[in-house]
């Protein structure tokens, strides 16, 4: 079982081993949850890398990595257990007694049980995403297994984790999630990242891109989130651009390669219309003087 | 906790006092949280500090800027939180009158100075039956008065009447199921269970419905110059509903716009019904100004509707529709709204005249995406849309005014 990281620069690098170039208060945020066994709510704009810092955390540690993605309706059948009536049932056809039924082989396992069993590799991640789609009953649901990393099977009794699971929780803020459950956690507000940030990023996770490409890539997406868009671009898709421009063996922007390519960026028609109506050239224009400046 | 002795922790106690003065929320069990984390992290980088305690006492958004002014002026003199404290002591230990218990004393003050005061002669008990046979004929006859006409006593005894209104919606199917005797669909993980029980056999089929889940209410309110003898009924009427949140809404939202948007949702969960308006009388800085429909809607679903639309909702629009410029913006906004409501519901005071024809271009434009029109000049039109919500029947004009468009 891999070491958990004994120091801030240390979870830093933990990160950044994994391609993940994470600013030092989220480097800190991370430390700060390994060490006290706290869940970690990452609250922001889709597409900024909040459910990729548990996928990770997953990784960098050789943890299992389990996946909750939250829904309206979500309830214990489907977040923790059911029984298997139907072979239950057959079981019963074939003689086995009422006490042998609830036997663990006719336990289905979902993910929140499933996190706070023992795993050969350590304590589990358990990436509980967009829990602003789940409803307030699920809410309260969370507030105990999060407090005490346990939960109940009537018929088998309390299940609790030996070693609590490290928990990581998304919310993309389309509703506000009740106070009770953030307090609980450790609050992270994921911004979009700066210039040098991205850049990094995008240097770790595309690193076929061409320097130049790269700048022009990373400026021109920095300048779109100054305009007024309905949905502005987040990093997955400068990641998804920046590798459908190299698919398409492109060298340097230009405004028709943006008109052809805007839809891995913007995802409403109205900015789509906005931006390909003379804002790209504009934009684009405004970037090569930056670039000239600074040579 | 050992390492982080010294004065530290006597600080971050300072800091959060401060902290809750500016606004932010923050319980004990936090600042026990947040003194760990620190002796975790250590006191050696200023960052690092910054990130440990606002990780461990912000719980929104929206207070990371507060915390973040608070912090930067708390750390850097602590000179200067020596004095600050020093000046809050006298203010914590004799707290000032709160503001928002005042209208209440006012109210009571009242009650005495007109119930109390009377002379006790007379028998009580006729005295009673009397009141209560004016009280009734007042509502009656001020059911039909338009809140434009009222005097400033009619208009009391209406905020009362609307006071106890309320707004019944309709519920629709959840994601959630329960039991249901008369239901269709089998619920086949009961039927099993209760087969295990009889050893294998299914001798009862149980059955599932859906259950009714409550709708969320987003309530825009018109407070331009135009809408100004209306807004404060208005006003008073959305906080009404927002009291009975939970009863028959999921949550109530509720918004003005003049020419700004502002959200007053915190404010309408206060009680007291005048408190709840002076405070929003307060928040909202463009009362009886301009009116800008069209940018005001773009504010809202740019910022808001993704948050507070997410979830099935009615939405309640109640405004003059007197725009004058952005005829255009405020179609694709409408359109963009009606998109996202189960139902957009425009409450509309100028139906009071009998023979109002949809003429202004705002009106036009408007009219096409809204699912009801529904007036709401008196306490019969409201009353007329509570029961109308209720019972899935709209009083309504839209159809009649959209032939006349024809």
């Amino acid at each position: 079982m891999q070491q958990l990281p004994k120091s801030i620069d240390k979870t830093s690098e933990l990160l950044a081993s994994e391609g993940y170039v994470a600013d030092r208060s989220l480097a800190t945020l991370t430390y700060l949850s390994l060490t006290l066994n706290r869940p970690i709510f990452l609250e922001g704009e889709a597409g900024v890398g909040k459910t990729e810092l548990a996928k990770v955390i997953a990784k960098g540690l050789g943890r299992d990595l389990i996946r909750l993605q939250c829904y309206e309706g979500l309830d214990t059948s489907t977040s923790v257990y059911e029984w298997n009536f139907a072979a239950q049932m057959l079981a019963m056809r074939n003689g086995v007694g009422e006490a042998d039924i609830y036997d663990e082989k006719y336990l289905i396992k979902r993910a929140l049980l499933k996190a706070v069993e023992p795993h050969a590799s350590g304590p589990p991640v358990l990436l509980i995403d967009e829990i602003d789609r789940t409803d307030a009953p699920f809410e309260a649901f969370l507030l105990e297994a999060l407090s005490d990393f346990q939960v109940t099977v009537p018929e088998l009794g309390i299940i609790k984790a030996q070693e609590p699971p490290i928990v990581i929780l998304t919310s993309n803020r389309t509703r506000e999630v009740h106070d009770a459950l953030k307090r609980r956690c450790l609050y992270h507000w994921v911004d979009y990242p700066d210039f040098d940030r991205e850049m990094k990023i995008l240097t770790a996770r595309v690193p076929e891109a061409k320097q130049a490409l790269s700048l022009e890539v990373v400026a021109f997406i920095q300048k779109l989130r100054e305009e007024d868009l309905f949905k502005r671009p987040g990093l997955a898709e400068t990641l998804d651009w920046a590798k459908c421009l190299i698919a398409l063996d492109v060298v340097a922007l230009s405004p028709d390669v943006i008109t052809d390519t805007i839809g891995a960026v913007l995802k409403y028609q109205d900015d789509i219309a906005k931006i390909t109506g003379g804002a790209a050239t504009r934009i684009l224009d405004q970037i090569k003087q930056d670039m000239q400046a600074l040579k | 906790m050992t390492s982080a002795a010294g004065t530290l922790p006597d600080n971050i106690v300072y800091f959060v006092r401060a902290l809750r003065r500016a606004g932010v929320p923050v319980g004990t069990a936090q600042i026990l949280e947040a003194l760990r984390a620190v002796s975790v992290v250590g006191f050696t980088n200023r960052l690092d500090f910054h990130t440990t305690l606002r990780a461990m006492i912000v719980t929104r958004a929206e207070h990371l800027l507060v915390f973040d002014q608070v912090f930067t002026m708390f750390w850097r003199d602590p000179e200067f939180l020596e004095n600050m404290i020093t000046n809050l002591l006298p203010v914590i230990t004799a707290p000032p009158v709160d503001p928002l218990m005042e209208p209440a004393r006012n109210r009571a003050a009242e009650a005495m100075a007109s119930g109390g005061g009377k002379p006790r002669c007379a028998p009580q008990q006729e005295q009673l039956e009397i009141d209560a046979q004016f009280s009734h004929s007042d509502v009656e006859k001020l059911s039909e008065k338009d809140f434009d006409a009222m005097t400033a006593v009619e208009i009391y005894a209406a905020e009362t009447a609307i006071r106890t209104m309320g707004l019944n919606l309709p519920k629709v199917p959840g994601r959630r199921y329960g039991l249901a005797a008369n239901a269709v669909q089998i619920d086949r993980r009961r039927a099993l269970q209760g087969a295990r029980r009889s050893g294998g056999e299914m001798i009862l089929l149980p059955k599932r419905r859906a259950k009714p889940r409550r709708l969320n209410l987003v309530v825009l309110c018109d407070i331009s110059g135009s809408m100004t003898s209306y807004s404060r009924m208005m006003m008073h009427f959305v906080h009404s509903v927002a009291q009975f949140q939970g009863q028959s809404w999921a949550a109530v939202h509720g918004f003005t716009f003049g020419t700004r948007l502002h959200n007053i949702s915190p404010l309408l969960t206060i009680k007291d019904p005048d408190a709840a308006l002076r405070a929003i009388g307060s928040h909202v800085r463009d009362w009886e100004g301009g009116t800008r429909i069209a940018s005001s809607l773009g504010d809202f679903n740019m910022h808001w509707a993704r948050r507070v639309l997410s979830t099935p909702s009615v939405v309640l629009l109640i405004t003059d529709g007197l725009e004058r410029e952005g005829i255009a913006k405020l179609e694709s906004e409408m359109a963009r709204m009606a998109l996202q409501t189960r139902e957009l519901i425009w409450l509309n005071p100028l139906l009071r005249w009998e023979r109002f024809s949809p003429q202004a271009a705002g009106i036009r434009a408007m009219l096409p995406y809204v699912s009801s029109l529904v007036a709401c000049h008196n306490l019969d039109s409201l009353q007329e849309l509570s029961d109308s919500l209720r019972n899935g029947l709209h009083a309504d004009h839209k159809k009649r005014l959209i032939g006349m468009l024809k």
